[in-house]
């Protein structure tokens, strides 16, 4: 029960982006479009999966009985940057048509704030791997729902009239504020 | 050939982040609950982004071209660590207020938006006035959204009570919608002026007037692939 109230509390309640403010670049940059949002956001899910997994395996077979905790953050962002370059090139060789879909969005991923953040997070929270890894589905989950919807929302803004100091990230991040009020009613659910 | 105070000055209000250069918005969303907050994250990044950019500069021609993007990083990092362990031993509190954000610097786009852009392109000493002139504009805004959101949010200001005890919290402000809806209006408020100085001035303002994550290289090959989209619909729409 714990479990599945911690799996919907990530997707809605602290939603990665509208609650935590974690992987804006991504939310702002690429939600122009649903094509790509949707894109975007299963690549994220995926590596974050794939990261959370190999960095929580790395701190506790290697950082903790070496002493080296307080590498933590650089051993991380290493292993999430080499993570993406292997994925990268394991999709071009063996699944070229996922590769066309989603390569384009990896070489970006490795600097997302979201990924590297679930990472250390899961470690804070003092989370067990099973529960890690559904944390990082879940908030995967929470950054594909909330990015397709701005996304879906900015096509809109294509053809409104939008004063012109108000275009581009403004109005999307007016708009993210207003997202987020309406999450934040989610709190009531647990 | 910009002086080194040129440099230096741009990051103070010409490209100031992350008002006009909007780069690394999580952690001036996330921080900025109390003005305080907002200094101290902005003083562990012009350490770490200052230090980068000359060490960046300093390698830059030793760094082969393809694996540049994970040398800036594995430079960033190391220095972020170094950060932590200082505010560890030397503020404590202000580093369990910032949590998670404070590792999180290493993967802040404008450590390696100045890297990529600047960093890697100019000597050492240009380096260095970009990279504080730069750290220093991102502590003026972070500290700007901060005094905002916790005299409106809270009423006190770097803990000082403002207004009296009869002012009622607009605790709105100092939650995640609040961060939001005031970044958007503080960025078209600059939008807006820049249009109204540049009609004053008489100078044509750049059509593209969009004040998208520009120095991101991260954001640059998406646009390709979205104004493609754009246009296959537009061919579409018309036949």
């Amino acid at each position: 029960m714990d479990i599945f109230l911690l799996f919907i509390s990530a997707i809605f309640v602290n939603n990665i982006i509208l609650a935590q403010y974690l992987g804006l670049c991504p939310y702002l940059g690429c939600s122009k479009e649903k094509s790509v949002s949707i894109g975007m956001g299963c690549a994220v899910t995926f590596v974050m999966f794939m990261a959370t997994l190999l960095t929580y395996l790395m701190q506790k077979n290697v950082l903790i009985p070496f002493n080296l905790g307080y590498l933590q953050t650089i051993a991380f962002i290493l292993v999430i940057a080499s993570l993406v370059q292997f994925v990268e090139m394991f999709l071009k060789k063996m699944v070229p048509p996922l590769y066309k879909s989603l390569g384009i969005f990896l070489p970006l991923i490795t600097t997302n704030c979201a990924v590297l953040g679930v990472a250390i997070m899961v470690h804070r929270k003092e989370l067990d791997i099973t529960t890690s890894l559904l944390f990082s589905v879940a908030s995967g989950l929470g950054f594909i729902l909330a990015i397709v919807v701005m996304a879906s929302i900015r096509e809109r803004f294509e053809i409104s009239r939008i004063p012109r100091a108000m275009k581009g990230v403004p109005i999307g991040l007016v708009m993210a504020g207003i997202m987020s009020l309406a999450f934040m009613a989610f709190k009531g659910m647990i | 050939m910009a002086t080194m105070m040129q440099e230096f000055t741009k990051g103070l209000w010409k490209e100031i982040p992350p008002f006009r250069l909007v780069l690394g918005l999580c952690p001036v969303l996330a921080v900025t609950n109390s003005a305080e907050n907002g200094l101290g994250m902005g003083a562990a990044v012009i350490f770490v982004l200052t230090l980068s950019n000359v060490i960046i500069s300093l390698v830059r021609k030793i760094i082969p071209k393809k694996v540049r993007i994970v040398g800036f990083i594995a430079i960033a990092a190391s220095l972020v660590v170094t950060v932590e362990m200082l505010m560890q031993a030397f503020a404590y509190p202000l580093y369990q207020q910032l949590g998670i954000f404070v590792p999180l610097i290493v993967v802040n786009c404008i450590i390696l938006g100045r890297a990529e852009g600047f960093a890697s392109k100019n000597p050492p000493h240009m380096a260095l006035a970009d990279g504080l002139g730069m750290g220093i504009g991102f502590t003026i805004s972070l500290t700007f959204i901060g005094s905002i959101r916790e005299s409106l949010g809270a009423g006190t200001l770097f803990g000082v009570d403002l207004f009296g005890p009869s002012f009622e919290p607009f605790t709105f402000m100092v939650q995640a919608p609040g961060a939001f809806i005031s970044l958007g209006l503080i960025l078209a408020g600059m939008n807006f002026f820049t249009a109204w100085q540049a009609k004053r001035n008489g100078v044509e303002l750049d059509p593209n007037f969009d004040a998208g994550c520009r120095g991101c290289a991260a954001c640059k090959g998406l646009e390709k692939i979205v104004n493609q989209k754009k246009l296959e619909r537009l061919e579409s729409a018309k036949s």
